[in-house]
């Protein structure tokens, strides 16, 4: 046989790690276990005020009370929540004026990990405020954005510096109470971005930051929010890749995005954390919360290209409360090996003419498991409300899986709903053919497969483009040839 | 430049290739002529480096090498050029995008950098107007939708964009209307040289009257059971294969 399932799967098995290095800078960890002290002490030493203490202690609560969830199509040995470090920063933080002032070896880091931050500034006016377990170390462009009013910095300091808006933003899309990881992560949630575009101010860059899980066995509670106010606009990148460790590292984020009236937001995630070793050992645990809220003529978008993480799970979703708001979801998710993904998006339709639109492409190979789940759910008071939806598999050899569940739930006559899905395989008559014109079937795995992508990857600014299809190639092809 | 020495071929328990001598020169067009599963698209198939095809015995060389250990893709770099019978849709993938990975990566193979956007373009420019390619068309996706013309159009502005030194076009004219068939033939003509060789496979005498063959082929049960000149061809047209098939059973 020319190109045997046999063979495919083998090339793709030696796909290691790409990134899988560990960076030593001195950390400063808290001792395992969560309790309310260690909540309390995460808030010290954040310089919280109290305010912001009682939210944590609060949500803390509520998540003693919850259960994990069950409900994803994924296996996965569950976290022992006392085994984890809370907190952890870098412990040499001075505040810097310039790149040139930072620790050399988080430099050299972000070298491994093919981030030219000089040649960032220069592209396209890309600010970036990098995440480096838990804390913000640099911050770029931080000038220009002051100048039109925007606020671009870590939620630590916006919690010092903007309490009224933090006071009034946080936990109002995803409360405190949403699910057990977004609880969790409210009461302890470490650091993460936030951005707020004043009225009419059109975000002249687009926004950057890069995550990074470092220290072992540190669990990772990142929080962002991002408010667009009225007729604003801001397109808000993340991207994130993870040294290679063999516990597992827990990852629960929350992200919670605020599109005023006829505002817009477009947010873009090139995620990368490590899979796990090629038997399915190690490797992150993703759940994270993602949510927008869209006011009257209001859109959210959100693309996301998933090539990481042994377990995944993740909807970004889109509340459409305003009239003739929009959501759209658009999203690559790769997995191999034992990886697992169950990803998708919700669309809440509330509002009157409201639209939504997802387009998925799963992507599995190995021995791994994509699901897509997606909820499209329209409201009574929703009229006209419209939706549709592309679910798109592609399979490579025979032992992986490819998961679609559409759930919909209409509870308005004049909504249109439409929903597509496809699955295909890579053909060896597609090798051989492109073979014959010269290129070797590891090019040709990946030229089929960005062409599989093409309409998600279209909807990522150029220079994430570039390199989400650089981690597609390294996701399915491995360091052969 | 081509020498194919009692080659047998096979698919799992089919034996499909029994025994092929050819010999073709620099400068030659070869056509291979014969009924339908003879074994012509195999042994196209096999040139290019077919793997699911197991060659049992004998040899295919070119330019002296044995081919035997070549993956398809050197092959493709020493210039072997295949225009497939049946070409295969790669949804999302420019055919412009599809000719620049082929070009750079047997650019690569030869030590050489990336070709120049500027000079890739004028290329593009060049061999599209030679075949009479309308350029909207180079930014659709890899034959997906193409019609069976079409196809085959695209496949030998492919040629064109790679300049093989052995081209094998099987069947390339089935598909094509009256024009479309004199522009495609034209195009080959205008590629063939002294230095390098055309095989082609068709059914077809109209085509071989465009593209005039040095030497014919008959193909049949996976031999070569007649060779000829151009005559041969106007041969079969009028009478068919059943008098060759008798002839190979005596
Ligand atoms: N992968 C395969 N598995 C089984 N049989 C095959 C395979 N490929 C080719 N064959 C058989 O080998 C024989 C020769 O096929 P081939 O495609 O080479 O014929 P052809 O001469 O090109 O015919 P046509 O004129 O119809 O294009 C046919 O009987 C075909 O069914
Ligand atoms: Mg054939």
């Amino acid at each position: 046989m020319a190109y045997t399932e046999e063979e495919l799967k083998k090339e793709l098995e030696t796909k290691e790690y790409e990134y899988g290095f560990y960076t030593d800078i001195e950390s400063d960890t808290f001792p395992n276990g969560l309790n309310e002290e260690i909540v309390i002490a995460i808030s010290k030493k954040k310089e919280e005020p109290e305010w912001m203490t009682l939210w944590r202690l609060e949500s803390f609560k509520i998540w003693k009370e919850m259960v994990e969830p069950e409900w994803a199509n994924v296996k996965y040995k569950k976290p022992d929540f006392q085994a984890i470090s809370y907190y952890s920063a870098p412990n040499k933080k001075p505040k810097y004026d310039s790149l040139d002032e930072v620790d050399p070896e988080l430099l050299d880091t972000f070298k491994k990990l093919g981030i030219s931050l000089d040649e960032q500034k220069k592209l396209a006016g890309v600010a970036v405020d990098i995440v480096m377990d838990s804390v913000s170390v640099a911050t770029t462009f931080k000038k220009t954005l002051a100048e039109k009013g925007i606020i671009f910095c870590s939620i630590s300091e916006a919690i010092r510096e903007h309490p009224e808006l933090v006071k009034k933003y946080l936990g109002s899309v995803v409360p405190q109470k949403d699910n057990f990881y977004a609880a969790l992560n409210s009461a302890v949630f470490s650091d993460g971005s936030f951005c707020y575009i004043p009225k009419g101010v059109r975000c002249p860059m687009e926004l950057s930051t890069y995550f990074r899980i470092n220290q072992a066995g540190t669990g990772q509670f990142e929080r962002t929010l991002v408010i667009a106010d009225e007729g604003s606009y801001v397109s808000y990148l993340e991207g994130c890749t993870a040294p290679s460790r063999d516990e597992n590292q827990l990852h629960a984020a929350v992200v919670e995005l605020i599109a005023l009236d006829d505002s817009e937001i477009k947010y873009s995630t090139v995620q990368n954390w490590f899979p796990g070793n090629k038997e399915g050992v190690g490797g992150v645990f993703n759940f994270v919360t993602k949510r927008g809220l869209c006011e009257k003529n209001a859109k959210i978008s959100w693309t996301q290209v998933e090539t990481g993480s042994a377990v995944t799970w993740k909807y970004p979703s889109c509340i459409l409360k305003g009239d003739n708001s929009i959501g759209e979801f658009y999203s690559i998710a790769v997995t191999n090996n034992y990886q697992q993904a169950d990803t998708g998006t919700k669309m809440i339709h509330l509002g009157k003419n409201t639209r939504s639109t997802i387009i998925s492409k799963g992507i599995s190979a190995g021995k791994s498991q994509n699901s897509y789940r997606g909820l499209v759910q329209v409201n009574s008071r929703a009229d006209n409300a419209r939706n549709f939806s592309q679910c798109d598999s592609l399979l490579m050899g025979n032992e992986c899986g490819a998961h679609t569940f559409p759930y919909i739930e209409v509870r308005n006559k004049s909504a249109q709903i439409e929903h597509e899905a496809t699955t295909s395989k890579i053909g060896e008559d597609q090798i051989f053919y492109c073979n014959q014109r010269g290129i070797n079937t590891e090019k040709a795995i990946a030229l089929i497969v960005n062409g599989f992508s093409k309409e998600v990857l279209n909807k990522l600014p150029m220079e994430f483009a570039v390199e989400a299809q650089k981690l597609l190639e390294i996701s399915l092809e491995g360091s052969v040839g | 430049m081509l020498k194919i020495n009692n080659l047998h071929a096979r698919v799992e328990d089919k034996e499909i290739l029994r025994g092929i001598n050819l010999t073709v020169n620099a400068g030659e067009v070869h056509a291979i002529m014969g009924p339908n599963g003879s074994g012509k698209s195999t042994l196209a198939a096999v040139i290019a480096g077919k793997e699911e095809f197991e060659i049992t015995e004998g040899e295919v060389y070119l330019e002296g090498e044995n081919l035997d250990e070549t993956s398809p893709e050197d092959r493709a770099h020493k210039g072997i050029f295949l225009s497939f019978q049946y070409p295969v849709e790669i949804p999302g993938v420019s055919v412009t995008n599809f000719m620049k990975t082929a070009i750079n990566e047997s650019r690569k193979a030869k030590g050489l950098d990336d070709m120049p956007a500027k000079d890739m373009l004028k290329l593009i420019r060049e061999k599209s107007e030679m075949l009479e390619i309308d350029r909207k068309f180079l930014s659709r996706s890899l034959n997906e939708g193409f019609s069976g013309g079409e196809k085959k159009r695209n496949e030998i502005f492919q040629m064109a964009m790679l300049e093989p030194k052995l081209a094998i076009l099987d069947e390339t004219d089935s598909g094509l209307d009256i024009d479309a068939l004199r522009i495609v033939a034209n195009g080959v003509n205008k590629l063939k040289s002294k230095d390098n060789a055309v095989i082609v496979i068709t059914h077809y005498q109209r085509l071989l009257e465009y593209i005039v063959p040095d030497f014919v082929h008959v193909l049949h049960n996976g031999k070569i059971v007649k060779s000829g000149t151009k005559d041969l061809a106007l041969e079969l047209e009028e009478k068919g294969y059943d008098w060759l098939k008798q002839e190979t059973v005596v």
